[in-house]
């Protein structure tokens, strides 16, 4: 598949993606592209993000080899390990890569959105770290259900604004952030956590995060000697599921599998399974919408997941078939939590739950031993809570069936 | 001739004054008397609004003011249906200001055409910048709708001439950096921005966003806008007289006419 270049800037409508920003977002967005496209190539520039992705980060992260949920499926079953990245989430690989660029842009505020937490904290890092004060937009909802993420965003020197409008989850902080952005365009770097929005965030964010495929392709090879037949991760905005699938995108032979919010199977956050084209959050690309356009709200057990959109790379990818994508439902992801921490010692963030949950239910089919990479794209510390007061159709701890 | 081209011909300039209405607030049967009490009172032109769910360049005003209208029942059908309620009463210019994904969902054509039908004039879509357009200007040239796009004050010069070229009915120049909401104060920054924007061009221009008193507005006027849009300082009465329908009636009333006299008496 091509992916996004510069020219596609320049381009309207008529394929996914874009910028449908009001016009004081202009300025802003073009002033950040074009500092993305004098840095992307930059030697100098690499080598700061390199030496911290390592030094700092901990990068590579493992790729691990699970035997036993391999004897579950019989396959394969490799998980890629950015639980183990520094703050426990994938999240840090965008932040450090945008808050590098925001430094060398010379911005002298910071602003996210968040929803479970993880990235309001890894822009509370990357606003530590290189020294730009911060502030977080949160839903009142999320900050409810993840507050100890609040306390570490806090922690690491951001202010946290809490968000009442709508549902008062991600979409809402979204929003808020954007009217923050209209308003102090000027001194304010966007940095948007997922690879979604108006361009250049979702080739940018896809930029950063590519960073998981290509060290995952490269242990695939070690390990096995040869590609995976499938790649599966979940999918909220979706900047965890590209970066894993992008370095595969060319290897037709390799499935890519995206597992969205099923949630309870009427409330969910299904958009390329169940929604509909559409132009929101600056990007024409798959919504939860009605009839006439209004965007709906969005649920999920997963905070990171519970979003009425995706980003646009993965609506093209939807269409095209490139990839294709399932829902999987809350209490199928907590199962799969359950399952993971049982068996593997390993606690899952209950939105990659959702991808081991999907590899658990396909790996069946597949051939035996063919090679099954999942991207576990946090660890499930911020989820206990949730896990604990869980209330959906099955109450508390799976039986594992062995 | 498109009706917001007769109003804002440079022969004719004396500075049309447009309220701005959330299109179903607080219901749609009084948002219609609200709106016909603006026009009584000598309001030029209107900008009309389609309750959007997520409306980023709004404030909390116009946020809850759309809020009212959806609950109320005010979908984009409803929407279409009270401009053609408005159109038969009334010879005023009539321009919608929308999110895209209204229109998208419609369907570009579909939803000019219902436009243009139901008696519009104009349409903005307030997330789709002057050259990100794609379809949408041959589709409101070819049902009689003239284009309105935003431009703002971080917009450089050459971009601006641009938008003011490519807006037939009329360009909307931000006042302020920042969502819609009413002001105290007019910013020397939205004064530059007015003069730096007649300067480029004799072509039509009206300012809106955080313009909130008839002073502001006249002021805006005289410093030579073709046009000025005052919207959250409205619907702020419509929002504070909750169900007394009469005390916001009677307080748009004075507002539109406090403007009228004023740029009456500056005219003079």
């Amino acid at each position: 598949m091509r992916m996004h270049d510069a020219s596609d800037f320049e381009r309207g409508v008529g394929r996914f993606g874009g910028q449908y920003v009001p016009e004081p977002l202009v300025a802003p967005l073009t002033e950040i592209r074009r500092a993305f496209l004098r840095f992307r190539n930059d030697a100098g520039f690499h080598e700061k993000l390199e030496h911290l992705l390592r030094h700092y980060a901990g990068r590579p992260t493992p790729l691990y080899f699970s035997p036993k949920l391999s004897a579950r499926t019989g396959c394969r079953i490799y998980l890629k390990r950015e639980d183990l990245l520094h703050l426990g989430a994938h999240k840090t690989n965008n932040t450090l890569g945008q808050g590098l660029l925001a430094h060398m842009m010379g911005k002298r505020r910071l602003i996210a959105e968040t929803g479970a937490g993880q990235h309001g904290v890894a822009t509370a890092m990357a606003g530590a770290l290189f020294g730009i004060p911060t502030e977080i937009f949160m839903g009142a909802v999320d900050i409810e259900r993840q507050a100890m993420n609040v306390f570490r965003m806090k922690l690491m020197g951001a202010t946290v604004h809490p968000v009442t409008s709508g549902s008062a989850t991600l979409k809402d902080a979204i929003n808020e952030a954007l009217r923050d952005w209209i308003a102090r365009a000027e001194d304010t770097y966007y940095l948007f956590g997922t690879a979604a929005g108006p361009e250049p965030f979702p080739e940018m964010v896809t930029h950063f995060q590519s960073v998981i495929g290509r060290e995952a392709r490269t242990q695939i090879l070690e390990a096995e000697g040869r590609l995976p037949h499938t790649v599966v991760a979940c999918v909220g905005g979706g900047s965890n599921a590209i970066g894993a699938f992008h370095a595969f995108l060319d290897d037709a032979d390799v499935q890519l599998i995206g597992a969205e919010a099923g949630g309870d199977g009427t409330k969910h956050g299904a958009s390329l399974s169940a929604g509909l084209p559409g132009v929101f959050h600056g990007m024409h690309s798959y919504f939860l919408q009605d009839k006439d356009g209004q965007i709906a709200e969005a649920h999920s057990i997963a905070a990171g997941l519970d979003y009425p959109g995706v980003g646009p790379l993965h609506s093209e990818l939807h269409q095209s078939g490139r990839a294709r994508y399932f829902p999987v439902r809350d209490s199928e992801a907590l199962e799969a939590f359950h399952l993971l921490a049982r068996e593997d010692g390993i606690l899952p963030a209950l939105e990659s739950a959702h991808a081991i949950a999907l590899t658990l239910q396909m790996g069946k089919e597949l051939p035996s031993n063919a090679i099954v990479l999942v991207n576990l794209s946090g660890r499930g510390d911020k989820d206990l809570h949730t896990v604990l007061e869980w209330k959906g159709d099955r109450v508390g701890v799976m039986p594992i069936q062995k | 001739m498109n009706r917001f081209v007769t109003l804002l011909q440079p022969s004719q300039r004396r500075g049309a004054f447009m309220p701005f209405f959330m299109l179903g607030d607080p219901t749609p049967a009084r948002s219609l008397e609200l709106i016909r009490a603006a026009l009584d009172e000598g309001a030029d032109a209107l900008e009309l609004g389609i309750p959007f769910s997520d409306p980023i360049a709004d404030g909390k005003v116009i946020q809850a003011s759309a809020q009212r209208a959806a609950r109320a029942g005010a979908d984009v059908r409803v929407c279409l249906d009270l401009v053609a309620e408005i159109r038969r009463f009334s010879d005023a210019p009539l321009g919608l200001l929308v999110y895209y994904n209204l229109i998208h969902r419609r369907g570009v054509e579909a939803f000019c055409q219902d436009a243009a039908a139901a008696g519009a004039d104009a349409l903005l879509a307030a997330d789709v910048p002057f050259d990100r357009a794609g379809e949408l200007p041959a589709a409101m040239e070819a049902n009689g709708l003239g284009s309105v796009y935003l431009c703002s004050q971080n917009t450089p010069d050459d971009r601006a001439a641009r938008i003011l070229q490519a807006s037939t009915a009329f360009t909307y120049a931000v006042g302020v950096m920042g969502t819609t909401g009413a002001r105290e104060d007019l910013a020397p920054a939205t004064r530059e921005f007015v003069l730096r924007l007649r300067r480029l061009s004799p072509r039509p221009f009206v300012v809106g966003f955080g313009v909130s008193r008839p002073e502001h507005a006249v002021e805006i006027l005289r410093l030579g806008a073709d046009g000025v849009i005052v919207g959250s300082a409205l619907i702020r009465m419509i929002e504070r007289h909750g169900e007394d329908h009469a005390a916001a009636m009677r307080d748009i009333r004075a507002f539109v006419g406090a403007v009228k006299s004023a740029r009456t008496a500056c005219q003079d």
